[in-house]
């Protein structure tokens, strides 16, 4: 079903100047679902997710053909502007970035961009977001203090806040727990299988098992193509490709 | 508590056990009623549902392998999947036991029994209840109650014995009654099995709490 398709992408090429790092990629992304990108280092999965929100513009040499169509809209055509499209596609990446600012004005900085003034507002935008983030609980008495002060999960669950805050359609999660203990990681996973009933999802993992973990896609990545890509519960049970069995089980990678 | 859709899919794991024991249950106490009431039409219904049961069997087995592959379940966890995977076999024997004895109603085909039923309800009465405690020592985890029902096995052998016993002497006194007592003899041994499966998953129970497998019933028989 095409309406359900957050992301319709075909014959998807990239290159960094010579090197070609995605080679003839076809993947439908499916709205309000979690969808995973595995693959060993170096196989273009973090290109591909960066394609999504026209992250690798900043690259020197960067150079596309195919088409990445989000919801009806051609993201590399010649009027589009990338910075609408990382309004409707935020990301959050592997290391916590938040800014060496208060929690609130954290979370307001995308929306002053846009320029949304009125403070009833932005402090229901603010309350909204840190729920939907799992941190309300945890920062609401002090919404002044500085984010840098607190850990490197509730920074990570304060990026998320930041990114909700925009109200975009999708999420991308460019390994967004690498740099978080196993609680931390428990707290975040958790969010991201709540998040897809607002937002479509799109995670970048090196943690196969998190893939498997909260996932209902899952696209192995493999020297730049995709050599996979199903239902999450096929590719860990019964995978089609012999590459896929043998990364997933651990015999190389 | 973190992962909670991963606890959720345990629980709901537990649920699709306990309906797989109910419909054991089900089968059991149905067969036996047949039997006694000589009910063939009960005892094919009894034999038809028997899929079903099987396919709750592999139902349960597909998901309990889903969750292994996808979770990484371990631990508490990990054992609590390995007894359920372990229990669904025994309670599917159960249920084929079940149909044993409803497959012996139909070849009976409405002739009398070659004595009424006395210990058989016996042993219907007292397995069936060992399987419901024993789900019940699963659900709570306890190891206690888990041991207790391996000693009731000895009832069931018991009766067993008897009913050995008592067919045998028909058979002596009279060689006519041998078909119709051997029937019964195999009832009786149908029941004693599935008593020797619920013990099984006692095992199990005691397994998922404290780790240790080991056989709980340690009786002559």
């Amino acid at each position: 079903m095409v309406e359900n398709n957050v992301f319709d992408i075909s014959a998807l090429n990239v290159w960094y100047g010579e090197k070609q790092v995605l080679k003839d990629i076809n993947i439908e992304i499916k709205a309000n679902c979690v969808t995973a990108l595995i693959g060993p280092s170096g196989c273009g999965k973090s290109t591909f997710l960066r394609c999504l929100n026209r992250m690798n513009d900043f690259i020197p040499e960067f150079h596309l053909e195919g088409k990445i169509i989000n919801n009806g809209t051609d993201l590399y055509a010649q009027k589009i502007d990338p910075i609408e499209i990382r309004r409707d596609i935020g990301m959050v990446f592997q290391k916590p970035n938040p800014f060496p600012k208060s929690v609130y004005k954290n979370i307001t900085f995308g929306l002053n961009i846009f320029g949304v003034k009125d403070t009833e507002k932005l402090d229901k935008i603010v309350e909204d977001s840190l729920r939907k983030a799992a941190l309300w609980d945890e920062v609401k008495d002090d919404l002044n203090r500085s984010a840098l002060s607190f850990s490197g999960g509730q920074q990570q669950r304060l990026c998320i806040a930041r990114a909700i805050a925009v109200n975009p359609k999708v999420i991308l999660f460019d390994e967004p727990c690498s740099a978080l203990d196993p609680i931390a990681t428990g707290k975040i996973e958790d969010l991201i299988t709540e998040l897809k009933k607002d937002y479509t999802v799109v995670i970048v993992t090196h943690n196969m098992q998190q893939a498997a973990r909260i996932s209902d896609f899952t696209g192995f990545f493999m020297l730049g193509e995709l050599a996979e890509f199903d239902k999450t519960k096929k590719i860990f049970t019964d995978p089609s490709n012999k590459v896929t069995e043998d990364y997933i089980t651990g015999r190389f990678g | 508590m973190t992962r909670k859709a991963y606890h959720k899919e345990l629980r709901e794991l537990e649920k699709k056990l306990l309906n797989m024991g109910a419909m054991a249950v089900k089968a059991v106490e149905g067969s036996v009623e047949a039997l006694s009431n000589n009910d063939i039409k009960a005892a094919k219904n009894i034999i038809l549902n028997d899929h079903f049961i099987n396919k709750e069997r592999f139902d349960i087995e597909e998901e309990c392998l889903l969750v292994i592959a996808t979770q990484q379940p371990v631990a508490t966890d990990l054992r609590s999947l390995a007894a359920i995977l372990s229990v669904i076999t025994d309670l599917e024997r159960i249920a084929d036991h079940a149909e044993g004895i409803a497959k012996i109603c139909v070849m009976n085909n409405m002739k009398p029994l070659v004595k009424p039923l006395i210990d058989i309800p016996k042993m219907t009465e007292k397995a069936v209840n060992m399987l419901q405690e024993c789900l019940t020592a699963f659900v709570e985890r306890d190891i206690e109650a888990a041991k207790m029902i391996c000693d009731e096995d000895d009832v069931v052998d018991d009766l067993y014995n008897q009913v050995y016993k008592e067919c045998i002497m028909l058979m002596i006194d009279n060689p006519k009654v041998i078909e119709g007592a051997t029937f019964l003899l195999w009832v009786a041994h149908n029941l004693e099995r599935i008593a020797d499966r619920v013990t099984n998953i006692a095992e199990r129970v005691a397994f998922m709490v404290n780790g240790k497998m080991e056989e709980l019933n340690t009786s002559n028989y």
